[in-house]
């Protein structure tokens, strides 16, 4: 077992954080209260690599491990969940899943521009009546010979207006139930693609999350990723590499609030003390480094598996799980040590708070790791 | 051309200095980084060669230093340095420092040394003069620009009150503090991957002495605690400035 | 054998500092059983040069060459290695500014010196040769042995008081055979700032910080500088933000100043700023966050809303102007 971060590991976490401390902060709070896309962020994402660094080098990308996009994304979450998210989909959802199941013409024409953060992606998953429960898939992918004629409706969608390149999923053969899915390859510009108004949502409000119709779409045959009917499969491959992005994302919720609380309470006085000095507190923050440094443990472990290839759904769902959890308690309590100051924007750690309970709705609620460890618990036994 | 950056491996500037009986620095728990003036050289140095077209082809960097160094050596590279130098000797004063570079690399043919203008270490303000005494080349400190103008190099040094414009032929040393650049440069993945593989040069330093010896450190006095005036008596303020602490 | 400072002139003037820099000079040859003598270059006239004699300096070396048109500090070491050959001087002093910064170096490589930057106070001994040094940006101190027979210092603005001991110094034209093959650079142009007060002279300064909010709210800022006669200052985010130019950030990587009073507004006092403004003699903060660090360091604090407190501050101020 080595602990010991390599030293390429430290410069990317470095590098986030300098790019997260130093660009970020800086309008992260007005952005937040205009729900304004981070355009300029997101292109020196793209410079700094970001948006391909799992992606291999042979395809445009940084060819980075999963362990160095943990530390990369636990440090801009710690300052800014809404571009971390940007940054997750890209690697996690769209580039990894073309990286991993498409034909080379796929990944030179759609992968390359993506790791390269000339456009950037979005996985279009859930919809009105298909959240948790993603066989139930409504929308529609007819086969019209060559090519598909979509119809329906996706929710929740992260990039859904900034994106360019869409991953869909949607069912081509009803009568074989998720076996009838298909996951498609979909350019954002094709006629009869419509969006849904910007959704005004509760925190992470600085990306643009749109429900997205599609009215007679067509798409070509060859746009289509593996064999007909694989695309469920392919979402539910996807979303184990997804997990381990927001359990680092809330792992960077989470820390970045117990950092703030940690200096705030050896600032504040009450009662002649600084109040970190208060049994209170002090425990607190004890419990806040422990609960962390167990999710951070967990996130590196489900990193690690899948850097070494062996399987890691079951450890990504374990780390999404602890870490979503754990952001929304550590970010709570930050609010709490932070009194009145906690309640304000300028404070950061009410923003903080609110970005952490989406962590424990998408991309797999709470309830839905829990089935996913569960189940295979239940297998071993 | 080519250009060197003389870069200091230096603990990060939010570090709590602590001493150990008060002969070192506590070195526990310290991050290390590239001396902040020497980064914003190192960025506008390859800002240099990125708009130059071609007149620059290579940005080299040299630091004084043991082993330890080379983790500040490679985040030079990542940023994107295209090879680097390290003189194998723990650093002792300026002047070894100084002399040590000059030896190594009096017969590279660098056309242009930048420098930082102080260290957040010893904060000897000295290095980059000393360097061009040695090579027997122009110094120029207090630079807040170097710019091209077609194949001409002009440097922008700070005067009091204001700042000349000076033509520099090749080669020289440029003495550099903020104003060089806007901020220093992030490397990118794709710069931390390949930093790996760029040279970096280990030489061994030649004998010289240092002039000078740090006999022991100490931390500052603190001071008496603030006195609180209130917002609604701001006059109060004034009166005490005037009649207590007499500076106004 | 003379103690030799390097006194600059500016215009046919000496700035306060070159006085301090003659009272230290004075007080460290007093020790060594020597004199204090001065090398000034940019001939100021009789008139101004004597003025150092009011504060220890027994002879004055003045050195002018019209031809040269721009400071080199190569040539101008070739006047100082043949005074310092000249008068047999064991030690030579400059001040820690841009110009000292520039000469002491190069001199100290040349002559093989051993040289201590940015020295607060007279040497502690002599033999050893020992002195303090500001190090880590202020945030510690350093007991410094120079080990060479000639020794060099520069002296950190405003750390030795203005000492009066009246000498009548004896004037002498100093020349030398300047090697100008080693002058290259030329000044192509010179931009200045001009009705300003110089941020790292003024005896009073006024800074804000991001608790400013905006550039659009420095005037309060200027207004309280104008009525102190101070000069104004910034903090690396406002700097950074490019709210005000970066030749005004105060702080480890910006300017490092030691004026009287440093009035920080807004500025919450972050360990880099604080490297920046150490050696001022008094600060005065004023933040809306009581719990700011900067309090730890000031002498005076309000704790209140800078955009209520600065205009009360400017009229009491203006008030007092007028008494």
């Amino acid at each position: 077992m080595d602990f010991e971060l390599t030293e390429e590991q430290k410069m990317i976490q470095q590098a986030a954080r300098d790019f997260a401390q130093r660009d970020l902060i800086t309008d992260v709070i007005e952005r937040d209260t205009k729900a304004e896309f981070p355009t300029q962020h997101v292109k020196k994402l793209a410079e700094l690599g970001f948006l391909g660094m799992l992606t291999g080098v042979k395809y445009d990308g940084g060819g980075m491990d999963t362990v160095s996009y943990v530390l990369a994304m636990e440090e801009i979450s710690k300052i800014d969940s809404s571009v971390a998210v940007i940054m997750s989909v890209n690697n996690s959802l769209v580039n990894h899943g073309l990286e991993h199941y498409c034909t080379e013409a796929q990944k030179e024409k759609y992968l390359k521009p993506l790791a390269r953060g000339e456009v950037i992606g979005a996985f279009l998953l859930s919809e009105p009546e298909a959240g948790s429960d993603a066989t139930s898939q409504r929308t529609t992918a007819e086969d019209k010979g060559d090519y598909y004629l979509v119809n329906g409706t996706k929710n929740w969608i992260t990039n859904a207006n900034s994106a360019s390149t869409y991953i869909l999923i949607a069912q081509t053969h009803p009568e074989l139930k998720h076996k009838g899915i298909n996951a498609l390859i979909v350019e954002k510009n094709s006629p009869g693609i419509t969006l849904g108004p910007h959704e005004d949502k509760m925190g992470m409000r600085s990306s643009d999350t749109h429900s997205v119709m599609f009215n007679d779409v067509k798409v070509p045959k060859e746009n289509r990723i593996g064999e007909d009917g694989f695309g469920f499969k392919f979402a539910m491959k996807t979303l184990e590499g997804g997990r381990i992005g927001i359990a680092a994302q809330a792992l960077g919720i989470a820390s970045g609030a117990y950092e703030r609380a940690l200096k705030y309470s050896k600032e504040r006085k009450a009662f002649g003390t600084e109040i970190f000095n208060h049994q209170s507190v002090c425990f607190k923050l004890a419990e806040m480094a422990i609960r962390i440094e167990a999710a951070r443990l967990l996130t590196l472990k489900a990193a690690w598996l899948k850097d070494q290839e062996q399987p890691y759904g079951t450890a990504s769902a374990m780390a999404k799980y602890w870490a979503a959890e754990t952001a929304m308690w550590v970010t709570t309590e930050a609010v709490q040590i932070h009194g009145g100051y906690g309640y304000v924007k300028e404070y950061h750690v009410e923003r903080l708070m609110r970005e952490a309970k989406l962590t424990q709705i998408y991309e797999g609620t709470s309830e839905i790791q829990k089935i996913i460890v569960g189940r295979a618990i239940c297998d071993q036994a | 051309m080519k250009i060197l950056v003389c870069i200091s491996h230096v603990p990060d500037t939010t570090t709590k200095i602590k001493f150990i009986d008060g002969k070192s620095l506590d070195t526990a728990g310290v991050q290390w980084i590239i001396n902040p003036w020497d980064e914003l050289a190192l960025t506008r140095a390859l800002e240099l060669k990125e708009s130059s077209n071609g007149l620059i082809d290579h940005v080299s960097v040299i630091t004084v230093g043991g082993p330890d160094t080379e983790p500040t050596i490679r985040k030079a590279l990542a940023i994107g340095a295209d090879s680097a130098i390290r003189v194998n000797a723990a650093a002792g004063d300026t002047f070894f420092v100084a002399y040590q570079v000059a030896e190594a690399i009096k017969n590279s043919g660098f056309d242009i040394i930048l420098a930082g203008i102080d260290s957040c270490d010893f904060n000897g303000s000295s290095f980059g003069s000393m360097l061009g005494e040695f090579l027997s080349i122009t110094s120029v400190s207090s630079v807040s620009g170097v710019n091209f103008n077609g194949n001409d190099i002009s440097v922008d040094r700070e005067i009091d009150g204001g700042k000349e414009i000076l033509s520099c032929p090749v080669p020289f040393v440029a003495i550099v503090q903020k104003g060089i650049t806007k901020e220093p440069r992030i490397p990118s993945m794709r710069g931390i991957m390949t930093a790996r593989t760029k040279p970096l040069a280990v030489v061994e330093p030649v004998a010289c002495e240092a002039l000078t010896e740090f006999l022991s450190f100490e931390l500052p006095k603190h001071k008496a605690s603030c006195r609180m005036v209130d917002p609604e008596n701001v006059k109060e303020l004034v009166e005490l400035l005037r009649n207590e602490a007499k500076v106004i | 054998m003379s103690i030799l400072i390097y006194a600059e002139s500016r215009e046919g003037m000496f700035k306060k500092s070159v006085f301090e820099l003659a009272s230290y000079a004075a007080a460290v040859a007093k020790m060594m059983n020597s004199q204090a003598i001065a090398l000034v270059t940019g001939n100021p006239g009789q008139e101004e040069m004597k003025k150092l004699g009011n504060y220890g300096i027994s002879k004055i070396l003045s050195f002018y060459d019209e031809s040269v048109k721009v400071f080199d500090s190569a040539i101008c070491c070739q006047v100082i290695e043949a005074v310092v050959k000249k008068e047999n001087c064991p030690l030579v002093i400059f001040q820690h500014n841009n110009t000292g910064k520039a000469l002491a170096p190069r001199l100290s490589a040349r002559l093989k010196a051993g040289l201590v930057t940015a020295v607060i106070s007279l040497p502690e001994s002599t033999k050893p040769f020992i002195v303090t040094k500001k190090v880590y940006t202020a945030k510690a101190f350093a007991r410094v042995a120079i080990k060479t027979q000639v020794k060099i210092l520069t002296l950190s603005q405003n750390s030795y008081m203005l000492t009066e001991s009246k000498t009548d110094p004896a004037i002498e034209q100093f020349s030398i055979q300047l090697d100008k093959s080693q002058l290259k650079i030329s000044v192509k142009e010179v931009q200045l700032l001009t009705g300003k007060i110089l941020l790292t002279d003024a005896e009073i300064v006024v800074s804000g910080g991001r608790g400013m909010r905006g550039p659009e709210n420095w005037q309060p800022i200027i207004d309280l500088a104008e009525a102190l006669g101070a000069a104004t200052a910034c903090s690396r985010p406002v700097s950074d933000e490019g709210w005000r130019p970066h030749t005004e950030h105060v702080g480890q990587t910006g300017k490092i100043i030691a004026p009287n009073l440093y009035i920080a507004c807004g500025i919450s006092g972050a360990i880099q700023h604080m490297g920046g403004v150490g050696s001022a003699k008094v600060v005065v903060a004023i933040n809306k966050d009581k719990d700011a660090p900067i309090f730890e360091i000031a002498d005076y604090g309000i704790v209140g809303d800078v955009f209520k407190v600065l205009p009360e501050l400017i009229s009491a101020v203006k008030e007092h102007k007028a008494k």
